[in-house]
């Protein structure tokens, strides 16, 4: 249980997604205006993660990685499938966020409405195929272990990207160079932010 | 129709617009995700840029050969399947040829597939234009990327171990520990300065360019 906690508790601070590994900057950047919209989208990435990233690692435990498919029958022990991990991934993910999308949009029309145009783009964040790739890459080694670093990964993003919304709406009555107006100083704001996140290296439950 | 000339100004210009005026990640936005965690040393960062040129190149290719034939509600699956093919041959072939690299890059190649620049111009580009002039364009593109990558990794190798492709560029004899008076910047391995970086790249661009891109 305390590996559980510990895997959880560094990948929302130390290992966050946005500030150790830039993943999902192109929506972090794009979707960042307020901090209501932005909150749906981080909702919505938290919710992929943690749904896709067990997922994933039963899909690696049991079809792609090296001898996984003995449980189908001995003589498949000695295929390695896991060339094919990223075709894989992004294909569950795609697919997920097609069910997931029309779940949400059967029995809860109000959260639908409010992440709806947030789903569709979700496929293509890299933070979601990262969480897959970063699970198997780690070999996290029980499915409690890869949803706790999901969920985690994904309350750090939603974390990373609700605080950057708040400093860039109070950004705005600022008086920011013109040339790094937007984009510049939301990547020097990131940086600072990250370097803040940097203070919870080490920590260990 | 009139066949055009293989470099004609045109495709020329496709080649070198990316590099400058349009450049897919400082004025575009696309792309970010991959382009910091790379960028510790130079070695690397050339490796992910020449990977992603060549997916962004060979896929936009692919997918104007076929965009007449792919119906229009299907378009992102067939971009997907095709760009994760493009990865997972680069992916192979960098760990074939160049290990030391590939385990560096870790989940970075397998994230080319999610790069917005692959989709972007895919989706801007390739989809209504001819297969070779689709071809320059992704090769311009991916040569813009490769270009903040370079500029951004040389700054933080150089600031950050004083060496430059492996090489020791600053001499060691320069160093507290030799007796000297330097010490390299800590601060500049660690990610939060790749984006603090970026920012400053990006503020010297549009200082430069005269028709700054809206906020």
């Amino acid at each position: 249980m305390g590996d559980v906690v510990n895997i959880f508790v560094k990948s929302v601070f130390i290992d966050n997604m946005i500030f150790a590994y830039f993943l999902g900057m192109c929506s972090y950047l794009a979707v960042s205006k307020s901090v209501k919209i932005s909150a749906g989208l981080g909702l919505a990435v938290l919710f992929m993660l943690a749904i896709t990233v067990p997922i994933s690692y039963l899909l690696n435990r049991y079809v792609l990685s090296s001898g996984a498919l003995a449980w189908v029958s001995e003589s498949l022990r000695g295929i390695d499938l896991s060339f094919l991990s990223f075709i894989f991934f992004i294909a569950i993910i795609a697919s997920i966020v097609q069910i997931v999308e029309m779940v949400v949009e059967r029995f809860a029309p109000t959260l639908h409405s409010s992440l709806g145009i947030f789903l569709p783009l979700i496929a293509v964040n890299c933070a979601i195929l990262g969480g897959s790739l970063f699970m198997q890459e780690r070999g996290y080694q029980t499915l409690g272990e890869a949803a706790a670093f999901g969920l985690g990964s994904g309350v750090g993003w939603l974390l990373a990207i609700v605080g950057i919304a708040a400093i860039r709406e109070k950004l705005a009555y600022s008086n920011v160079p013109a040339p790094l107006q937007g984009l510049g100083i939301t990547f020097i704001v990131t940086g600072l932010m990250g370097i803040a996140f940097m203070c919870f290296m080490g920590i260990k439950l | 129709m009139e066949k055009e000339p293989f470099f004609s100004a045109k495709n020329l210009k496709l080649l070198t617009e990316p590099l400058g005026r349009s450049n897919p990640v400082t004025v575009l936005v696309l792309g970010v995700c991959s382009a910091l965690a790379v960028t510790v040393k130079l070695e690397p960062a050339v490796a992910m840029a020449v990977a992603v040129t060549a997916v962004i190149a060979v896929s936009s290719f692919i997918m104007s050969l076929l965009r007449s034939t792919i119906p229009n509600r299907i378009r992102i699956i067939v971009q997907l399947v095709i760009v994760s093919l493009m990865v997972i041959l680069v992916d192979q072939v960098l760990r074939a040829f160049a290990y030391d690299v590939s385990k560096q890059l870790s989940v970075f190649v397998g994230l080319i597939i999610t790069n917005c620049i692959v989709m972007g111009r895919i989706e801007a580009f390739a989809l209504g234009n001819k297969p070779w002039p689709s071809l320059i364009d992704g090769i311009g593109n991916g040569l813009g990327y490769g270009m903040i990558l370079v500029a951004v990794s040389c700054c933080r190798e150089l600031l950050g171990s004083g060496t430059l492709w492996g090489y020791r560029v600053i001499p060691s004899s320069f160093y507290i520990a030799n007796g000297g008076v330097y010490e390299n910047n800590g601060l500049v391995i660690l990610p939060p300065m790749a984006l603090i970086l970026l920012g400053i790249i990006i503020w010297v661009q549009r200082s430069r360019s005269k028709n700054p891109a809206k906020r």
